[in-house]
């Protein structure tokens, strides 16, 4: 066994963390306030090569592993969730997507730019009515001669408003029921298009979120990803590489907010002394610390597994359900450490317990990866 | 055999600084039992050059000569080393400043030297040659020891006492034997920082913070400072604000100081911060937050209002 | 024309400082170790000019043990063509200058950092360009490549100048040399695997100093505080007690 990470993982780390220190660290106050779009910061990260990190250099990506990856999610994400969960979407669901099931003249036209950056994809499966379970799709993509005409609602949809390009799952055949789902790449200023007003959400808020409405979008017949009927797997898998981008910024919020904590603890005085030598605290910070190690290493195994080809179905569940529920811990515990100041925005741990919350419930809830975990355990 | 010190003026007059070195090559030539050679390189006249005497240069090399004053390393360096030489000196100082750090380490080569640069005290001991500098950024202290015949050394300001003497010493005219071939570098245009006292080279250092609360507030800590005849310096946050110039800057990432006394207003003591001014001899703060990591560095300090403070401090200035 | 940039392998400057038991070395346990930050900005320039089509090729050379080549490698990931290590322990200043003088002597332009955060030298750039004979500015924070001609910015004390050298030239550059060190990309990171890393055999060569050991420095004595209202007190006592008014 082998624990130790290679010199270019370890320089992807540094990377990831200069520029979150440096850069996103910034205006993360300003943006998160005031529901900005970290535009700038995506331009960034595209040109140091973070948007399409896993996708092969053949199609213009970087070619890295998936421990890179959350070695990078973990330190954007100690920073700036909001700008974190833009690089998840586009590298875990829309690039990994495309890079595994899309046919060549799909790479070559949408993972290319997608990769580099050019654009930004969102991946549209939520519907008012269909959250988790996505076998209950209302959306509709009629056949028609050359091109489907889609139809229907999408919530919750993460880069909505700023993605060029979007990954849409509709029911085909509904008498098929799942096996009857199609996806689809569709250009975002298609016409028959809208969106929802900005979701004004309790955290992430520098990210945009909307609801998209389908009018007889048409979309042409070569835009369809894999065999007819092949939506539902392909939606699947997709969310399964997702899990572990989604596990590792949970792993970045309750890391940050560790860090922020032993530095307030050792700075910050009570009693005479530094607080950090009151057993109080200084016991909390072991629970911490001992959660965000179990976490990385839950994180990093899951991505272990895929870098080599291995099922990692539960094991990214595994991670999901872990890192999302010991964020929320954890950054509850910091804004407790930091006392008053905590509860104010300029010390940012508050931030991070509010955008903690939501990596319990997207991507697949805390209740479904338990879901995923104990069928698959059950079936062994 | 002697001890050589290169002194700077300014437009002809010596800093404080070419006093200080005069003083502490003179407490070296002491204990190897020879002199002291000054070496004045610019338009200096002999009652300013006499001045060094005071300080116990017993011969002053002078160099009246123009082309120096574009600085030129290469021949800079050659006529200190010419000097060095005609002097037969064993030890050569130079200020840890940025020209003392440019010439250093090309006469160390030219002499077969060894040179130790920002030494803070005397040598501990002249058989080894053993002195201290500082290393690691100021977080530690190194004793290094030189084998060689002849050694440089570039001394950190502030760090000795002047010591007068009633010591007069020879003006000699020295030619410095450098060619125009030497001079290597073109100055196209020169800046010079007037009227207020030089930061670098300050004793007093009058520094604020954001919690000075705006650029219209600095009146206080400019009287205070022309009282003082100290220099003004400011934080990171002021000079990103914009409230101060990035001139004033001093910090880890700004000009880095080590005045006999510094004075932080306002000023909470980032771990950034401190770094620039940690190597001062005297460090007073004000500031209303008990836990300002900067009373953490200070040796005095006021946990208070800067505005009710400044006024008091003028008053007490005005009457010592 | 082509650029060497020297880089030093240092401690992460937030490493906290340790010696040997008997205070003779520095305890390297556990380091991780950096570009030494000039240095690194200096890199940065180097590669900005390279982009602009102001130089031809941009390199890095250090001396150390292999211990320093991930740090040498990161310099390529940051946009270096090639990079030299000597392999010898650097005893002082004077010696890794002496052994770096092969590698440099084909160039146009060397850039050294102003100072390494480790033992706070500011030596190698000077000394190196006293033994190729080649010139040197020092405290160097603007480099700029118009017609052939290199206009350089540097500080001096109590101002700065603008001024122009011909090469070859060793520049000692400082903060100001570009604005924040550059970020490798994951395209240079992967390229710098197949970039060369020449290493080179040590010459002969000796030291002039040696450190024979290391202080912390003495802990501070705590603050002395007075009150609000008597702020006058605090004035009589740098006079009085502290001598320094």
């Amino acid at each position: 066994m082998n624990f130790e990470l290679t010199e270019e993982q370890i320089m992807i780390q540094q990377a990831a963390r200069d520029y979150a220190q440096r850069e996103l660290i910034q205006d993360v106050l300003e943006r998160d306030e005031k529901c900005i779009f970290p535009e700038r910061h995506v331009k960034n990260l595209s040109e140091l090569g973070f948007m399409g990190m896993m996708v092969d250099p053949e199609y213009d990506g970087a070619g890295m592993d998936t421990v890179s990856y959350v070695l990078a999610m973990e330190e954007l994400s100690k920073v700036d969730a909001s700008t974190s969960v833009i690089v998840s979407v586009n590298n875990s669901l829309v690039c990994y997507g495309l890079q595994k099931f899309g046919s060549e003249e799909q790479k070559q036209k949408y993972l290319k730019p997608l990769a580099r950056g050019d654009y930004l994809g969102a991946f549209l499966l939520s519907e008012p009515e269909a959250g988790s379970d996505a076998t209950s799709q209302r959306t509709t993509a009629e056949e028609m001669d050359d091109h489907y005409l889609l139809n229907g609602t999408k919530n919750w949809i993460t880069n909505a408003a700023s993605a060029q390009i979007y990954l849409v799952v509709a029911q085909t055949h509904p008498e098929k029921k799942h096996r009857g789902i199609n996806a689809f790449i569709v250009e975002r200023d298609s016409p028959g298009i809208s969106l929802g007003p900005h979701e004004d959400k309790m955290g992430m808020r520098s990210s945009d979120t909307h609801s998209v409405m389908f009018t007889d979008v048409k979309v042409p017949k070569e835009n369809r990803i894999g065999e007819d009927g092949f939506g539902f797997k392909f939606a699947m898998q997709a969310l399964e590489a997702g899990r572990i981008g989604i596990a590792a910024q949970a792993l970045g919020l309750a890391s940050g907010a560790l860090e922020r904590s032993v530095a307030y603890a050792k700075e910050r005085k009570a009693f005479g002394t530094e607080i950090v030598n009151h057993q109080a605290i200084a016991f909390k910070l072991a629970d911490m610390d001992l959660k965000v190690e179990n976490a990385r290493n839950l994180c990093l195994k899951a991505a272990w597994l895929k870098d080599n080809g291995k099922s990692f179905r539960k094991e990214s569940a595994y991670a999901k359900l872990y890192c999302a529920d010991i964020a929320m811990e954890v950054t509850t515990e910091a804004v407790q450490i930091h006392g008053g100041y905590g509860y104010v925005k300029e010390y940012h741990v508050e931030r991070l317990m509010r955008e903690a919350k939501l990596t319990q419930i997207y991507e697949g809830t805390s209740e479904i990866q338990k879901i995923v975990i104990s069928r698959k355990l059950l079936e062994d | 055999m002697s001890v050589l010190v290169y002194t700077e003026n300014w437009d002809g007059k010596f800093k404080k600084l070419s006093f200080e070195l005069v003083s502490y090559a003179s407490a070296i030539a002491k204990e190897l039992g020879t002199n002291v050679t000054a070496l004045s390189i610019g338009n200096v006249d002999d009652d300013e050059l006499t001045k060094l005497g005071g300080f116990g240069a017993t011969k002053i090399l002078n160099v009246a000569d123009d082309r120096f004053t574009s600085l030129d390393n290469k021949a800079l360096s050659k006529a200190v080393a010419n000097a060095a030489q005609a002097e037969g000196a064993k030890v050569v100082i130079l200020a840890h400043n940025n020209l003392g750090k440019a010439l250093a380490p090309r006469l160390a080569v030219k002499l077969d030297a060894g040179l130790v640069s920002g030494v803070t005290a005397l040598p501990s001991g002249f058989d080894p040659f053993i002195v201290q500098k500082k290393t690691f950024t100021g977080k530690a202290f190194a004793n290094a020891q030189i084998d060689a015949d002849v050694k440089v050394l570039t001394f950190s300001q502030n760090s000795y006492k002047l010591a007068e003497t009633d010591n007069n010493a020879t003006i000699e005219s020295f030619d410095a034997g450098v060619s125009d071939a030497d001079f290597s570098t073109r100055v196209k245009e020169t800046n010079k920082v007037t009227g207020t006292v030089l930061l670098t080279d300050a004793e007093i250092v009058v520094s604020g913070g954001r919690g000075m609360k705006g650029s219209e507030n600095w009146g206080g800590l400019e009287e205070l400072a022309e009282l003082l005849g100290a220099g003004l310096a400011c934080s990171r946050p002021v000079s990103d604000e914009g409230w101060r110039g990035h001139s004033e800057h001093v910090g880890q990432t700004g000009k880095i100081i080590a005045p006999n006394l510094y004075f932080a207003f306002g000023i909470s003591g980032a771990i950034q911060h401190l770094g620039g001014v940690s190597s001062s001899k005297v460090i007073v703060a004000i500031n209303k937050d008990p836990e300002a990591p900067i009373f953490e560095s200070a040796d005095y300090g006021i946990v208070g209002d800067v505005f009710k403070v400044l006024p008091q401090f003028i008053e007490g200035v005005k009457e010592l | 024309m082509k650029v060497l940039v020297l880089i030093s392998n240092v401690p992460d400057t937030t490493t906290k400082i340790r010696f040997t038991e008997d205070n003779t070395a520095f305890d390297s346990s556990g380091v991780q170790w950096i570009i030494n930050p000039w240095d690194e900005l200096a890199l940065t320039r180097a590669v900005e000019l390279k982009e602009a089509g102001a130089i031809e090729k941009v390199s890095v050379a250090n001396v150390g043990g292999k211990i320093t080549e991930p740090t040498l490698r990161k310099a390529l990931a940051i946009g270096a063509d090639d990079a030299f290590r000597v392999d010898a322990e650097p005893l002082d200043a004077f010696f890794v200058a002496g052994q770096l003088t092969e590698v440099a002597k084909d160039y146009d332009i060397v850039l050294a950092g102003i100072e390494a955060s480790d033992y706070n030298g500011s030596a190698v750039g000077g000394m190196l360009a006293e033994l190729l004979d080649f010139n040197s500015v020092s405290a160097v924070s603007g480099l700029n490549i118009e017609g052939g001609e290199l206009v350089i910015n540097r500080e001096i004390d109590g101002g700065s100048q603008v001024l122009s050298c011909a090469a070859p030239v060793v520049l000692i550059v400082q903060k100001g040399i570009a604005k924040e060190p550059r970020i490798p990309a994951m395209r240079g990171i992967m390229m710098a695997r197949k970039k060369p890393l020449n290493v080179i055999p040590a010459m002969d060569g000796s030291n002039k100093i040696k450190f024979v050991n290391y202080e912390m420095p003495p802990p501070k004595a705590a603050c002395k505080l007075v009150d609000e209202d008597n702020a006058k007190e605090l004035i009589a006592m740098l006079h009085e007690e502290a001598k320094v008014l």
